[in-house]
């Protein structure tokens, strides 16, 4: 039986009202399939699955490693972002600005925050995949996840990487030059690697030290003001917005493969 | 089930079916946890606002000397303080005083031509006098003078946190230029 509008509550009028349509894309939602409907219409809610069976929620069988590391990350995304305010990827004001990060800049903690959240996600993502090796779920239909999630724990460790660099005292220097002269001795593209020398043109080799993959990765023969740019852009911009895309996949092949934990 | 195994009433989480939620417990863990959700969420954007307004500014001070009154002759424009201060300061033939550098019209950076004995400003061409008087361009009003004074040791001191606008009558005042 139909109510008159006066009588109809105010949640009910908020339901029909074109505001809250235009946004929530139904109305209140009141069975079941509607309930289902109103997450799957939500582009942030559709990525988590409509309903959750009961086992998923213990903390002992996931150890809840996997959204801890997105927490991680979008923690470090945001310290990330106010730290860009106050700091200059150049040589001549990188390490003064990380002073003044801890000194005099508002709430010196905000660097402290980003480095502690660092060395936490690159613990926790081990851990998660630790997690996922014990409990076996890398086995069919989930070993393209874990592909995807060894991707992912690449890209953790190149963040880190990258970002070891940037404070560009003598241990960020010397740490990174020890790093990146591991990439001389990449096979065929690096100018120490095995298969280098064979890149020739009679006399004239192809990969050297002014030529290689680390050449490419350092912008110079060293590691200089070019790096300090060339990592400062990877750390900010390339490397989240590759394991964003990555992320994204990962997170919907959970569910497509049968959900969260749990046997299939 | 006996009942020492039985969970506490208000407790969420540890519900069986033989033990609904009750309903003012719930309301109760509901109510608390918005709130802790909302005093989380409200400290969070207090640090952020707080985050973005620097305790130490990399610009020059808004109040400066600028050296004894001696120093500059009459009737001439100094331009030395115009990149670091934004000021000119002009001596005429009874008073020393510093005009802001920001166009009235749209607030770009005129230039002194020396020899055409005005300010001129490159973007929409408005002119001004050595008095910093507007006579041609789109300019609506005179440049803005600072305050101006002499500090202990004698030397001219220029405050730009307070400025004098000559349509407000304010020229007159007396610390809007130096008496030598």
């Amino acid at each position: 039986m139909e109510r008159s509008d006066n009588k109809k509550s105010l949640l009910e009028r908020m339901g029909e009202s074109q505001v809250w349509k235009s946004i929530i894309r139904s109305g209140v939602p009141r069975t079941r399939r509607q309930r289902m409907h109103a997450i799957l219409g939500s582009v942030f809610l559709h990525l988590h699955p409509a309903r959750l069976p009961k086992h998923a929620v213990k903390v002992g069988y996931t150890w809840c490693m996997g959204g801890l590391s997105f927490f991680l990350f979008v923690n470090l995304t945001i310290t990330g972002i106010l730290l860009m305010f106050y700091y200059r990827p150049t040589v001549e004001y990188a390490f003064t600005d990380i002073i003044d990060l801890a000194e005099q800049v508002p709430l010196g903690i905000m660097r402290e925050l980003h480095r502690w959240a660092a060395h936490a996600m690159v613990l926790i993502v081990w851990l998660h995949m630790v997690r996922v090796f014990m409990t076996g779920s890398y086995k069919p239909p989930r070993e393209f996840n874990w592909g995807v999630g060894v991707l992912l724990m690449t890209l953790t460790l190149l963040l880190s990487f990258t970002g070891y660099l940037l404070p560009w005292d003598q241990l960020a220097i010397w740490a990174v030059t020890v790093g990146s002269n591991m990439a001389r001795a990449t096979p065929f593209l690096g100018h120490e690697g095995p298969g280098a020398a064979l890149l020739a043109i009679g006399d004239i080799n192809l990969i050297h030290v002014g030529s290689d993959v680390r050449f490419a990765l350092l912008g110079g023969r060293f590691v200089g003001e070019a790096t300090l740019l060339r990592f400062y852009v990877l750390h900010c911009i390339g490397i989240p917005f590759i394991a964003m895309i990555f992320m994204a996949v990962h997170f919907w092949r959970i569910r497509k493969d049968g959900g969260i934990s749990g046997p299939l | 089930m006996s009942e020492e195994k039985q969970a506490p009433r208000a407790a969420v989480g540890t519900t069986t079916p033989q033990d609904p939620i009750q309903r003012r417990g719930f309301f109760r863990w509901l109510a608390l946890g918005w709130l802790t959700f909302a005093a989380a969420t409200g400290g969070f954007f207090t640090v952020i606002i707080r985050f973005l307004y620097p305790n130490v500014l990399f610009e020059p001070p808004q109040t400066f000397k600028i050296g004894f009154p001696d120093e500059f002759s009459p009737n001439s424009v100094d331009t030395r303080f115009k990149k670091k201060f934004n000021a000119w300061v002009v001596r005429d033939d009874e008073s020393i005083f510093a005009l802001s550098t920001t166009c009235t019209h749209l607030g770009c950076t005129p230039n002194w031509l020396l020899t055409e004995n005005k300010f001129k400003c490159p973007c929409h061409g408005s002119g001004f006098r050595i008095t910093g008087i507007n006579f041609e361009g789109p300019a609506p009003r005179p440049l803005e003078r600072f305050k101006i004074g002499l500090s202990d040791d004698g030397q001219i001191l220029v405050d730009k946190t307070k400025s004098y606008k000559w349509e407000k009558g304010e020229w007159e005042n007396k610390d809007s230029f130096l008496k030598v």
